[in-house]
C-alpha cells in the first residue's frame, strides 16, 4: 500500500492541517501563540504531576497525550508499530532535558516558534536562527561519524510503555478534572493563572491530539528534520510541510484576529535575542543529536521507540529542573541561571558529538 | 556484484546519510540498503531516486526491508 502522506502533497497536506489547527486551539482557549508547543506543555505536564511547582505552568496537556496515541494507532492500522530500544538510552535522557532547557530559555520548541513568527512575535526570527545553527552544529557531527548505535527488536509491551502511561495520564486527568478557583484536584496540580490556566476544553484538545498524532506519524512530519536535510542532503521535503504550517498559521491567525507584529508585549515570550538565539541554538542542537524534533519524538515513541520515549521523558524531567534551579525564562528575560545552563548544556553536546563516534 | 548498507535498527538521519555514503563512493553500480522502519525505508528510496539512482525493488520479510537500488 502506498502511503499519500510520504508524498510531497502528503506532507505539505499535513502541515497546512497543523498550521490550521495549532492557532484554532489558541482561538478556543490554549495560551498566546501556544496553540501547540511541545515543551511548553510537556513543562505543563511536569507541573500538573508536581516534579516543578511554578504555580503558572501546571496543566495535564491532553494535546500531548493525544499526540503519542494518535501515533500508536496509526502505526497499528498501518502495521507500523515496530518495538524497538537499546540505541543509548542514556545518552537520549539527557539530550532530552537539556533539549527541555535550551527549548526554555527561548520560550517554545520548534512548533512554537514557527507559531510565534506567524503571530508576529518577530523575537522568534532569533530563536529560529538559533534552530537552524544548532541542526547545523548537529550535521558537523554526523558528518564526522557521530552515531548513538543500533536499536533491538524488543517486545510490543516495551513499545507500549509510553502510550500506556499516557493512557494513565488521560484517566488521572478524567478522574481529577479542573475545580474551579482550585490549585489541586486529586494528585494533579492546576494553575489559576498564567499559561498553564489557559487551555482549550480537554476534549477538543484532545481529539486535536489524536489527528495531529496520526498524519504526523504517517507523514513523519519533523521541524528539526526540515532544516537537517536540507543542510546535510540538500533534501526539502520536509521543510515543505514546515513552510506548509507556517503559512496556514499566518493565514488563520488574520482570520481571527490574533495576528501583532513587533518584538514589545508578545505573549509568553522576552525579548533578550541573544539568548532567544543561544537557547534555541542547544535546543537544535540536541534534537540533531536525538534525530527529532520533540514532536517527532512524541510519534515515534507512539509508534514504539522506546529510545524516543526516554528522550521525552528526558523533556519531562529537564522542564523540572529548568522551573526548580531557575533555568527557565519569562517575560521579564531569562532566568537567574539559565545562561549558565545554556553553557553546561553546549559542553554536554560538545562531549556528546566527539566522543560518540563509529569506527570508520 | 552489489554493494550491502546494513542500516537496521539506526537511527534517523543515518540510513540516509549511510546510503548517501555508498552512493557517493561507488558513482554507480547496484546497493542494497537493510533497513526495518517504514520511515527509513522512504527516506532512503527518497534520498536514492533524488540522486539519479533508480529504485529497482523493495522487499519485505518479517519487518525488514531490503532496497534494492542502481545506476548504470
Amino acid at each position: 500500500m502506498k502511503n499519500f502522506f510520504s508524498s510531497k502533497q502528503g506532507i505539505i497536506a499535513v502541515g497546512l492541517a497543523i498550521g490550521v489547527l495549532a492557532p484554532l486551539l489558541q482561538f478556543w482557549g490554549n495560551p498566546g501563540n501556544m496553540g501547540i508547543c511541545v515543551a511548553c506543555f510537556e513543562r505543563d505536564i511536569a507541573g500538573a504531576v508536581g516534579l516543578h511547582r511554578a504555580a503558572v505552568v501546571q496543566y495535564m496537556r491532553p494535546e500531548i497525550i493525544g499526540f503519542v496515541l494518535g501515533s500508536l494507532l496509526a502505526a497499528l492500522f498501518a502495521k507500523d508499530f515496530r518495538p524497538r530500544a537499546g540505541s543509548a538510552p542514556i545518552a537520549r535522557f539527557i539530550l532530552g532535558a537539556f533539549a527541555m532547557i535550551g527549548a526554555l530559555v527561548f520560550l517554545g520548541c520548534p512548533w512554537r516558534a514557527i507559531l510565534r513568527l506567524a503571530g508576529g512575535d518577530l523575537s522568534a526570527i532569533f530563536g529560529i536562527l538559533g534552530l537552524v545553527a544548532g541542526i547545523f552544529l548537529g550535521t558537523i557531527f554526523f558528518r564526522k561519524g557521530y552515531n548513538l548505535g543500533r536499536s533491538q527488536k524488543t517486545y510490543s509491551s516495551v513499545g507500549l510503555i509510553m502510550p500506556l502511561v499516557m493512557l494513565g495520564f488521560l484517566i488521572l486527568l478524567l478522574l481529577y478534572p479542573q475545580v474551579p478557583e482550585q490549585p489541586q484536584s486529586g494528585v494533579l496540580f492546576y494553575s489559576l493563572k498564567g499559561p498553564g490556566s489557559m487551555h482549550a476544553p480537554l476534549l477538543v484538545s484532545l481529539l486535536v491530539g489524536l489527528f495531529v498524532g496520526v498524519v504526523a506519524q504517517r507523514s513523519r512530519f519533523c521541524t528539526m528534520g526540515a532544516f537537517r536535510d536540507v543542510i546535510l542532503f540538500r533534501q526539502n521535503h520536509l521543510l515543505l510541510g514546515v513552510i506548509a504550517l507556517f503559512v496556514a498559521a499566518v493565514v488563520v491567525n488574520a482570520v481571527l484576529g490574533q495576528i501583532k507584529i513587533g518584538f514589545e508585549g508578545q505573549p509568553v515570550a522576552h525579548t533578550q535575542q541573544v539568548w532567544n538565539f543561544a537557547g534555541m541554538l542547544l535546543a537544535g542542537l540536541c534534537f540533531a543529536l536525538a534525530g527529532g524534533c520533540p514532536g517527532r519524538q512524541l510519534f515515534l515513541a507512539g509508534e514504539g521507540d522506546g529510545d524516543a520515549a526516554v528522550f521525552v521523558f528526558g523533556m519531562i524531567v529537564g522542564a523540572a529542573f529548568s522551573h526548580n534551579f531557575g533555568l527557565a525564562s519569562s517575560p521579564d528575560g531569562v532566568g537567574p541561571h539559565g545562561i549558565a545552563a545554556v553553557f553546561v548544556g553546549l559542553a554536554v553536546c560538545l562531549y556528546f558529538g566527539l566522543t560518540m563516534r563509529a569506527k570508520a | 556484484m552489489s554493494e550491502i548498507v546494513d542500516a537496521r535498527g539506526l537511527s534517523c538521519p543515518q540510513p540516509v546519510l549511510d546510503t548517501l555514503n555508498k552512493i557517493a563512493t561507488m558513482g554507480k553500480g547496484t546497493i542494497e540498503v537493510l533497513v526495518d522502519t517504514e520511515a527509513s525505508k522512504e527516506n532512503v528510496s527518497r534520498a536514492a531516486t533524488a540522486k539519479g539512482w533508480s529504485l529497482d525493488g523493495v522487499v519485505e520479510n518479517r519487518g525488514e526491508y531490503t532496497i534494492t537500488i542502481s545506476k548504470r
